[in-house]
């Protein structure tokens, strides 16, 4: 069996009465693009958001590279609320709950569904200030300009990741004046330069034609490859989904409906009912 | 790609060496009184503490109104610390209570620990009020500097702060000397060139890599997170280092009014910085400056005489009467938040690059004018 990268078990997500992710349990393993779909409102961007510690679930336990990164049990509040299944499983853990930056640290990086770049800082900033996080300079000899040396190396790696994306062009331009595909590709690139070893793409494919699209899917596995990456990514477009991810997780109201390869899921009567509804 | 280019930032190293020329030259040839040296040093030490204040709600993104309190913190420090001993034993200034610190440290010394005190208040009040945003970090801050303000002036702590009393007879700008003589330093120019190093420390943060950091926690925060910028540390950061800046003027404010008190650092006096850094531009240092030595202009000089009953020759002593001054300063900052919504700089620096772009496109609309009017 291969080597999973990322593990959910039984991750809840619940606001109020609403669960928004329900006992999700997946597996993402070394290399693989995995895509996760779902009809909207679903919770797919709530799930990404329990593993980048944006969330803090309600029950379950997520753990990437078989450290345990997220474990929670329904407590507080939530422990009224919540009696749905495995309520207890986790209840004599340790509570575990990073911030985002602390889920960054450990190496997995994410893009955004709306596009989050920093819009008074150029292109070139915008990766430069992603590569802040790994600096070894302390805040003294930032400014005293002793850590000119490090400085100077991630100048040049921003640079060398930007002429690699075709974005060294665009440089010095504020990053919200790119056409909206380079923005994404920007994003993306962004997060490359935190050194991730897993990669969450939230739609990345949102917005763009069915040419950029097939371009998109082709650069996917070509950053992949090159920086021996695992990719995790929520999709509409089912081209892009079908073509180029290796599994499928197919989630409906925050449960887990259908797994399997591109062709096992597109035959699913489960995932047809979900997106088209059943038929009278 | 490149920050700046060489020549660039040689050009800003000229104008800079020349505003001390100048500075100096002035101090040597005018009569020492003349109201331009009160503008010039108040004008520098309000810079810093617009800059520190832009460092904070400017370039962080958090939109903090405890700047009067840090300057206190500063000022009290200093004047209680540079105090001579044997100022603080007899009755002079302690007369109601018995000082309790007894030694006594040089300018120098004096103007760190300033900016120490306010640093550590800062870190205290920043771990419950930094989990705040927007306004209600703005409300919490503002009561945390009327906090610090009321206790400074309880009698408990009179044998420190001498109470609500008036701190005097501490080393201020006349007894600045030149190192190893005993001949008095250009009081203007120290002023300068102390706020100037200052202000050149949080010009070289806000361009490190720290300085993008908290710029991008201004743009983003969540997106900040998500790549790894821990929010609390460095929001905390710069809220420290924003108030080690604002004692240092705290201290420099002390020094140049020969005399402070706790009941001078209102609320009211971080509004009067709040409204250099809107002014100014949010997001530019040069803007702080340049807002800070006109508003210091304005107020102490320029429209002095519409509270003294002539202005620009001409007399009437019925309108012009106190506080006529106050009218017409809000008009003026009414047409300056109309017509410059972002304040006279936006968020860019003022560059020799720039200028040559601007005056280069005024040429051109003024020639090619004839065509589309």
């Amino acid at each position: 069996m291969a080597e999973n990268v990322l593990k959910l078990e039984n991750v809840t997500m619940q606001f109020g009465g609403v669960v928004a992710v329900n006992n999700l349990s997946l597996e993402v393993n070394k290399g693989e693009i995995v895509a996760l779909i779902g009809p909207n409102g679903a919770g797919k961007t709530t799930a990404f958001n329990c593993v980048t510690g944006i969330y803090d679930p309600s029950n379950g336990k997520i753990s990437f590279n078989g450290k345990t990164i997220v474990e929670n049990h329904p407590r507080g509040k939530m422990k009224k609320l919540y009696a749905g299944e495995n309520a207890k499983l986790y209840v004599n853990s340790r509570t575990v709950d990073p911030t985002p930056d602390m889920v960054t640290k450990l190496g997995i990086a994410r893009t955004f569904q709306n596009i989050r770049l920093w819009k008074s800082m150029t292109v070139f900033d915008n990766v430069l200030t992603a590569k802040h996080m790994r600096a070894k300079q302390n805040v003294l000899t930032a400014t005293l300009r002793l850590a000119y040396k490090e400085e100077k190396r991630m100048r040049e790696e921003t640079a060398a990741l930007l002429e690699e994306q075709n974005l060294l062009q665009y440089a010095n331009d504020l990053a919200v004046s790119l056409p909206y595909g380079l923005q994404r590709r920007l994003e993306i690139a962004r997060a490359l330069a935190t050194d991730p070893k897993l990669l969450l793409l939230d739609e990345p494919a949102a917005g763009m034609n069915p040419q950029e699209t097939q371009e998109l899917g082709e650069f996917i596995v070509q950053i992949k490859n090159k920086y021996d990456l695992t990719v995790f990514m929520i999709e509409h477009h089912m081209d892009l989904v079908m073509q180029f991810s290796d599994r499928i997780y197919v989630i409906d109201f925050g449960r887990l409906i259908s797994n399997g390869t591109p062709a096992v899921v597109q035959a699913d009567p489960k995932v047809i009912n979900a997106y088209l509804g059943v038929a009278e | 790609m490149k920050q700046k280019s060489k020549a660039e930032l040689w050009i800003a190293f000229a104008a800079i060496a020349l505003i001390y020329v100048i500075v100096t030259v002035l101090e040597q040839t005018m009569d020492p009184n003349h109201i331009i040296f009160t503008v010039l040093k108040k004008g520098a030490i309000y810079s810093l503490v617009a800059v520190s204040m832009n460092l904070l709600n400017g370039f962080t993104g958090l939109f903090s109104l405890g700047q009067a309190g840090f300057m206190l913190i500063g000022a009290y420090t200093y004047s209680i610390f540079t105090m001579p001993t044997e100022v603080k034993l007899t009755e002079s200034v302690y007369k109601y209570y018995e000082a309790a610190i007894k030694f006594d440290t040089g300018i120098f010394v004096g103007l760190i620990c300033a900016g120490l005190a306010a640093a550590l208040f800062a870190a205290l009040i920043g771990l419950p009020v930094l989990r705040l945003k927007s306004d209600y970090l703005a409300i919490a801050t503002i009561g945390f500097a009327e906090i610090i303000r009321a206790i400074f002036q309880w009698d408990v702590l009179g044998p420190v702060t001498n109470g609500a009393n008036v701190m005097r007879n501490y080393l201020d700008l006349t007894d600045v000397k030149i190192p190893f003589t005993d001949i008095a330093f250009p009081p203007t120019l120290y002023v300068f060139l102390a706020s100037g190093v200052c202000i050149g420390l949080i010009v070289l943060l806000i361009n490190s890599s720290y300085g993008r950091a908290f710029k991008a926690i201004r743009d983003d925060e969540v997106a900040a997170e998500a790549m790894g910028i821990n929010l609390f540390k460095h929001k905390e950061m710069s809220f420290i280092i924003s108030s080690f800046f604002a004692g240092v003027s705290g201290a420099l404010l002390a020094m140049y009014q020969y005399t402070v008190q706790a009941a001078q650092f209102k609320s009211a006096m971080t509004y009067e910085i709040l409204l250099i850094v809107v002014i100014g531009g949010i997001g530019s240092v040069s803007g702080s400056l340049i807002a800070s030595f006109l508003y210091i202009a304005a107020s102490e000089w320029w429209l002095r005489g519409l509270d003294m009953g002539k202005f620009l020759g001409i007399e009437a002593p019925n309108l012009f009467r106190s506080g006529f001054r106050r009218f017409v300063f809000s008009i003026i900052i009414m047409m300056i938040v109309l017509f410059f919504s972002k304040g006279l700089m936006g968020d860019r620096e003022i560059s020799f690059a720039g200028l040559v772009r601007r005056f280069n496109k005024r040429a051109k609309t003024a020639k090619g004018g004839g065509i589309d009017g």
